[in-house]
């Protein structure tokens, strides 16, 4: 894991509205921790005239009501808190690690894939197929073991409502990596699990999409209709900062799970978990095995 | 004590001001595209600035009025008829109980703001009774009116006065040839500077693709980014960035060909770069640009875009003073 400092910050005026700032131009575990704890940090001195703040994988962007705070004291504000919290001796992360079920290699993502095979780089592969292959990998068996051992960070929530951009645990030349769709599908099954780049999502809401599809969970992450107890009314599961831990299912305890969540009975497993920037950065690997055994110990 | 829908229209939907507070986790803000009519609309009838209304793009419905009502209808020219009979935009009317109240097609504009009085009685979902569509969220149950749909009203308050019409000052008004403001930012260091100057020295066709979440724009010549190695994390294109968020009325670039400007309905992130955002002020008129219509992009500093801004206020305070 690479522990350089990030590049020089980037403050771009996005309108009279937004301020968009850049913290790393390539993505980075420091500069998503940085988007993170100067996001929250914003949040926590409740600045009169902040109308959204929004933290992404490698940037982060502010909406403010510029009639009461001018762009000048904004970005004077978080150049201020850019600088407490990348002076901090101790980075941590008060978070919860989440289980996400996965039938991988599922009929729908299958039989979409398949509806749309004339938009992807290799027709003649499967999605799966295609990741693993490119990926090194032996079989889509290893690649699914590949994917659902590590955990993932999520790194962003939106796109579309809800929808979480994961980024994966591990040494950069252990990440998966997949290019997107060659062209975007008009369509994507609700609670697909893909990847594009290197970052894994949930597509929340059925739609168009562009990332590789390996899987479903049968879990709700995106509840506009309030009938999840364990979404809350936000309506939306996932906050940037969650762990993700995926694991395979067969049909049999998806079908189980999914019956539970249309009962509104679903239970996702989850820990409460302090993640440690400069632990992990020691051992990834060994930080990988804490995070399951918080999740299943406990 | 409501309003029956006959036909829906090409895209109506029930909007107000709409929501803040969720953009970040990928929940748009949504509302009224042209944010001034919309309010114009309400004010003249005595309504909350930020009562629900009908947005009606293009194609208005038919609608049966249960019981009597005021309404007022601003924004796009499409004339309303109340059992066939013409009546006038930016003035209150009534619609008598019973009554059908249709729209002719579009002849300028492109989003027609029909307030009711009292307001369109749905629930509020995370502050607002806007529809997000995409997240089936808010208005007539997360989308767009459908035909056989039943609109509850809020109570009447009386104080809608037929007649009471706005001040032709204050009708804004439309072209087929649109300016819209820029500030130039974001990732546009990425395009050479030639290329740069040649997006803001060209017109650009709006695309059939013109919708709540956003309008794409064809005809100019292709935008090439500047060649280098992907970062880490952004994908293989030229015009990718490692997925970031994408600000209201931002132009991204995907692959360079065919600009889009989000709008109130926008994708929140993404992994195209945006090489500018269209100022505050210059939103609603984008929400009343019709497909094929013409755009010319003005590159502006933020300076301007704050003098534009309260230029455009002064506006809605003429608007609330006649209120």
């Amino acid at each position: 894991m690479s522990n350089e400092v990030a590049a020089t910050t980037r403050y771009s005026q996005a309108g009279d509205e937004f301020l968009f700032v850049e913290l790393n131009e390539e993505m980075t575990l420091e500069a998503f921790f940085l988007s993170i704890s100067i996001t929250q940090r914003l949040r926590d001195i409740a600045l009169p005239g902040i109308i959204e703040i929004c933290p992404a994988n490698a940037s982060y962007q502010v909406r403010y009501n510029p009639d009461m705070i001018s762009a000048g004291q904004l970005q004077e504000t978080l150049e201020a808190l850019e600088e407490e919290v990348s002076n901090q001796q101790v980075r941590t992360l008060e978070t919860r690690v989440v289980e996400v079920p996965v039938l991988y290699n599922d009929p729908w993502t299958y039989e979409t894939l398949m509806r749309f095979r004339e938009h992807h780089q290799d027709p003649s592969s499967t999605d799966l197929e295609y990741a693993a292959r490119i990926n090194g990998y032996s079989s889509v068996d290893a690649f699914i073991e590949a994917h659902s051992a590590t955990p993932w960070f999520v790194s962003m929530v939106g796109f579309v409502a809800g929808l979480p951009f994961m980024y994966q645990m591990v040494p950069r030349e252990r990440q998966i990596q997949v290019p997107k769709y060659l062209r975007p599908r008009t369509d994507t099954p609700k609670q697909t699990v893909g990847i594009g780049g290197c970052f894994s999502v949930i597509y929340s809401v059925r739609g168009a999409g562009g990332y590789q599809m390996f899987g479903v969970t049968p879990m709700p992450i995106y509840d506009p209709a309030g009938e999840q107890p364990h979404i809350d009314d936000s309506m939306i599961y996932f906050r940037p900062g969650d762990i993700v831990k995926h694991r395979a299912v067969d049909r049999e305890e998806y079908d189980a799970l999914l019956a539970a969540a249309e009962k509104g009975q679903f239970k996702p497993k989850i820990t409460p978990f302090t993640f440690d920037l400069d632990s992990f950065n020691q051992d990834p690997d060994g930080y990988a095995r804490r995070v399951k055994e918080a999740l299943y110990e406990h | 004590m409501s309003i029956d829908v006959i036909k829906p229209g090409l895209a109506s939907s029930i909007q107000d001001k709409g929501r803040e507070g969720y953009y970040h986790l990928g929940i748009p803000p949504s509302g009224g595209m042209d944010q001034r009519s919309l309010i114009a609309a309400n004010l003249l009838l005595g309504n909350h600035e930020g009562a629900a209304v009908l947005e009606c793009a293009l194609m208005g419905p038919e609608l049966r009025f249960g019981e009597a009502r005021m309404v007022a209808a601003c924004g796009a020219e499409m004339t309303p008829r109340v059992n066939g009979e013409a009546q006038p935009l930016n003035e209150v009317f009534e619609v008598p109980a019973g009554a059908t109240l249709s729209f002719d097609f579009v002849k300028s504009g492109a989003r027609l703001y029909l307030a009711i009085e009292g307001g369109i009685d749905v629930p509020e979902r995370l502050g607002s009774r806007s529809t997000y569509a995409l997240g089936s969220l808010g208005g007539m149950q997360g989308r767009n009116l459908q035909a056989g749909d039943s609109l509850a009203l809020l109570p009447a308050h009386g104080q809608a006065s037929p007649g009471r019409r706005l001040a032709p000052s204050l009708v804004p008004a439309f072209s087929k040839h649109y300016q819209l403001r820029v500030v130039p930012g974001l990732y546009a260091h990425r395009l050479t500077s030639e290329r740069q100057a040649q997006f803001y020295a060209e017109d650009w066709t709006v695309a059939s693709e013109a919708d709540r979440i956003g309008y794409r724009m064809k005809g100019g010549t292709r935008l090439s980014f500047i060649d280098r190695e992907p970062p880490f994390g952004a994908g293989d294109d030229p015009s990718n960035i490692v997925d970031a968020c994408y600000p209201i009325g931002s132009i991204q670039v995907p692959s360079g060909s065919e600009p889009i400007i989000l709008h109130r309905d926008a994708v929140s992130g993404g992994g195209y770069a945006m090489i500018g955002t269209v100022i505050s002020a210059d939103m609603d008129t984008v929400g009343q640009i019709q497909p094929h219509q013409k755009v010319r992009f003005v590159q502006v500093t933020l300076e301007e875009a704050l003098a534009a801004r309260a230029r455009y206020q002064e506006v809605m305070e003429q608007l609330r003073q006649m209120a």
